[in-house]
């Protein structure tokens, strides 16, 4: 989880928080780290360009990206779908 | 032209890595390229607004720029419909429009797309101090201070705003010039008359 909350930062631009600053189970928008809906966006490119995952239902999106754990859990069973 | 009834109550011109409030360098900083300097810059006068480093370049010399403007200079006594902002630059946002035009061959990056507007950086001043007054981004060839001298004067005359932040905010690669004015009906600060020949005097 240490490589994901790397690239969460590198690619919001998290200039600011280091990865030991972000809980594996906190909640990555409004109360918790505070992105907002491009911030939304961007998580999708970084599953795209970094692990080759497209989310196919949008509805999904609020449950994936609920916290890094919750994007690790995902991005893992994604992947073992396609080993 | 002659403007007796406002005032430029403060003024910031950033250019050549260097910093002018009043008349007078507040920061100074040679052999650095135009993103590290706007974050010395914001560490100086600013910090602690994550959402500086999400902001493209003209964003940031804009609202970095409105920092120094505005230090020392409380707009609390103003509603927030009462200040507005009017900008121009030569440029638009063609830097940011490039940068974006390169992603979209891949995955274009919406965190780019966001800032493909130049009337943007209006709107990140006006989130960061609270302004929901008139606002306008004009493209011009130079900084037309007549112009933008006159438009601010309408808006003041007619009530339509008390205050206003204006000026000029150009960035296109390395290239950089920026030059606010704050403009209020009462006289405070450096308690300038705003005419179109003091902006002038200032910008130079």
């Amino acid at each position: 989880m240490a490589d994901l909350k790397a690239q969460i930062i590198q690619q919001l631009n998290l200039q600011e928080v280091k990865p030991e600053d972000i809980g594996n189970d906190q909640p990555l928008f409004k109360e918790g780290l505070g992105l907002d809906s491009i911030d939304a966006l961007e998580l999708i490119v970084l599953l795209q360009q970094h692990h080759g995952i497209r989310i196919a239902n949008p509805e999904d999106g609020p449950n994936i990206f609920y916290s890094v754990r919750t994007m690790a859990e995902y991005i893992t069973a994604e992947k073992s779908k396609t080993a | 032209m002659s403007n007796a009834n406002a005032y430029i109550t403060s003024s910031c011109i950033i250019r050549n890595n260097t910093v002018v409030k009043n008349g007078a360098v507040v920061l100074e900083e040679t052999g650095t390229a135009l993103p590290e300097f706007l974050r010395s810059l914001y560490d100086r006068f600013s910090g602690q607004y994550p959402k500086f480093h999400k902001m493209d370049l003209l964003s940031k010399l804009g609202w970095a720029a409105t920092e120094v403007l505005l230090q020392d200079m409380p707009m609390d006594q103003y509603k927030p419909e009462d200040t507005g902002v009017v900008l121009a630059n030569t440029s638009s946002s063609l830097d940011t429009d490039e940068r974006y035009y390169e992603t979209v061959h891949e995955i274009a990056s919406p965190a780019l797309f966001v800032y493909t507007l130049p009337n943007i950086v209006i709107g990140e001043i006006s989130i960061r101090h609270k302004l929901k007054g008139e606002n306008a981004f004009f493209i011009t060839e130079a900084f037309d201070i007549e112009f933008i001298t006159g438009y601010v004067q309408q808006l003041l005359d007619t009530g339509a705003i008390n205050a206003c932040i204006c000026g000029w905010v150009e960035q296109y690669h390395t290239a950089y010039d920026a030059a606010l004015y704050l403009i209020e009906k009462n006289s405070r600060g450096m308690a300038t008359p705003f005419t179109a020949e003091s902006i002038r005097k200032l910008y130079l």
